[in-house]
């Protein structure tokens, strides 16, 4: 009998796990996939290390700083700051037609690109930064929280076209509703991306999903991969144990599951039907170019630069297609100041991302797929050239993975990366000890999601447990 | 153990779960939150290491007698005076 079963080893769930396997419980993360990391894993592929979804950890700060999600994290999880060893970025960029703004780790950089591009704007925007809701505000009950991010933008912001820019690469970052975004996920997002910014582990993902996974084990915390769980066991309202794939049944005193809101619903024994309309739309395609040159050499030093190529930001599943390449993130994780004793990244690498449609990927026939994946590829790095140098003839190898990918992988519903847009920000389910924690509780990203699966331990799992 | 060796227990605990404040210049009649960034998740953390290492049970509605190091250790005292240090 385990006091508490996580499903689910990404972010969420190996954060909760060391938080419970801290103070003694007897706690199992059962994971289908046969590895770990979930949205953010990594893998090698000719010869190569390739991350799944690390472009940049958001929320950047510097050894020691006190206050923040970075400093909390590294707290509540009993890590040194050398251990995630984050690199800062060079510099970000968000480029529309005809005007960039560049931003980094410090608010005044994107200030004084303001004040020259959008001289109109910087009061408005001095204001908006005043007027963030706090980090405390932040467990969901704040009024302010549901508030349409356009409304308050336009209240403060008068040119539209600045407006579009400061969101695009917030929702790209974090944003899981299509158009709008929630005043109370503007703010977390702003802060992790404008004020506190960008940094990146050498070594990429990895080094941090393997500081998580040794501290879970090596507080005594059993993680069964290859372990799915198929049915949770539900007898008089209450969750009693699980049963994965194989039959084997599995008891426990309470469940913490980052599988979803929906697709947790779905495993219950007492539900017949889940609400799928609630399940997040929006999904990506990742096109992975190796260099045979870094990309500073050719001319680009940013480390993310998000496009878009109207004046209007369009940030939903597309209509029509397999893809929307009107908008992106170019990114190249070769663009960080790495200590000098790293060097620099073996080889050049520009990720970019952009918009795609589940339900379509899903339906093409293989071969269709295949050659897809390859067309798609080619808009996508046609769309993000138009920001950035050409670098088509330096590519010696690619990647590319799509929403089914996705899915099949995590098994989100849609291959959605943020998941429903409606989150459930306390956590709790119908039964009384079934919880949710990751992606649709509330934070997304790789800070977020470890900073929710550490709140919702604490919440559910260790005040009121005895 | 007596209201010094607490004192040391709850700095040993406070160290260990934020390593980066300075403890040395610790005011005792001062609320913690004035003098250390913490924040709730902090102050749980305070009641669940006591309770890791002591098994010292401290209910949610007593939470408010761990605002300064004063206060912690009068609450504590009874709760602690019969464990043995180790
Ligand atoms: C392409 C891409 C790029 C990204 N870029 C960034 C970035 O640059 N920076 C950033 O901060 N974030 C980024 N993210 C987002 C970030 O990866 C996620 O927000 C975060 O990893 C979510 O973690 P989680 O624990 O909530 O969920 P998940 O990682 O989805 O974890 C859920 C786990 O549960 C498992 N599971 C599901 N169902 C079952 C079941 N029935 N039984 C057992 N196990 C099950 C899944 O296999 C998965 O491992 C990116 C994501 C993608 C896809």
């Amino acid at each position: 009998m385990y006091d508490t079963i996580i499903i689910g080893a990404g972010m969420s769930g190996l954060a909760a796990g060391i938080r419970l396997a801290h103070f003694d419980q007897r706690v199992c993360i059962l994971e289908r996939h046969y590895t770990i990391g979930g949205l953010n894993s990594f893998y090698r592929m000719g010869g190569r290390d390739f991350d799944v979804g690390l472009h940049a950890m958001t929320n950047f700060a510097r050894k020691g700083t006190r206050r923040g999600p970075l400093a909390k994290l590294i707290r509540q999880l009993r890590f040194n700051w050398e251990d995630f060893a984050l690199a800062e970025q060079i510099g970000s960029s968000i480029r529309f037609p005809g005007v960039s703004l560049d931003f980094g780790n410090d608010i005044e950089l994107l200030q004084s690109e303001i004040a020259r591009e959008f001289p109109d704007c910087v009061d408005g925007f001095a204001k908006l930064c005043e007027s963030l809701l706090d980090y405390d505000d932040l467990a969901g009950d704040d009024p302010n929280f549901n508030q349409s991010a356009r409304a308050v933008l336009e209240q403060l912001i008068p040119q539209p076209l600045l407006r579009e820019m400061l969101l695009c690469p917030l929702m790209w970052y974090g944003n899981a509703r299509e158009d709008d975004m929630d005043f109370g996920q503007f703010c977390i997002m702003f802060r992790a991306c404008y004020l506190e910014g960008f940094g990146r582990p050498f070594k990429g993902v990895r080094t941090i999903l393997k500081n998580l996974v040794r501290k879970f084990r090596g507080l005594g915390g059993e993680l069964k991969l290859r372990s799915g769980v198929s049915r949770i066991h539900v007898e008089n309202g209450h969750a009693v144990g699980v049963v994965l794939d194989d039959g084997t049944e599995i008891a426990g005193r309470r469940i913490l599951s980052s599988a979803g809101t929906v697709e947790t619903l779905r495993l219950c024994d007492d539900i017949t039907e889940v609400d799928v309309a609630k399940a997040g739309q929006l999904s990506f395609i990742e096109s992975i170019s190796i260099l045979d040159v870094q990309p500073r050499d050719i001319g680009f030093d940013r480390t993310i630069v998000f496009y878009n190529d109207s004046e209007t930001f369009h940030w939903r599943r597309p209509e029509q297609g397999l893809c929307d390449v009107r908008t992106g993130v170019v990114c190249s994780p070769n663009n960080y100041r790495y200590d000098a004793a790293d060097g620099t990244l073996p080889d050049g690498v520009i990720r970019i991302t952009t918009l795609a449609d589940h339900d379509r990927w899903c339906a093409l026939p293989e071969p269709a797929y295949r050659a897809e994946k390859v067309a798609q590829y080619e808009s996508a790095v046609q769309s993000a050239v138009r920001f950035m140098p050409d670098f088509r003839r330096h590519i010696i190898d690619t990647d590319v993975f799509t929403p089914k990918t996705i899915r099949r992988f995590t098994w989100h519903d849609n291959g959605a990366v943020y998941g429903a847009p409606e989150k459930r920000l306390d956590g709790t389910t119908h039964l009384d000890n079934l919880f949710l924690c990751g992606t649709d509780q509330g934070f997304v990203g790789i800070v977020g999601a470890i900073l929710s699966g550490i709140s919702m331990a604490n919440r559910h799992c260790l005040v009121s447990a005895d | 153990m007596s209201p010094a060796e607490i004192r040391d227990e709850i700095i040993d605990i406070l160290g260990d779960i934020a390593p980066d404040e300075n403890l040395d210049d610790l005011v005792d009649d001062k609320n913690f939150r004035d003098q250390l960034e913490l924040d709730s998740m902090d102050f749980l953390d305070i009641v669940m290491e006591l309770r890791k290492r002591h098994r010292v049970q401290i209910p949610e509605e007593d939470y408010g007698h761990l605002a300064s190091m004063q206060s912690t250790v009068n609450y504590l005292e009874p709760k602690m005076r019969d464990i043995v240090k180790a």
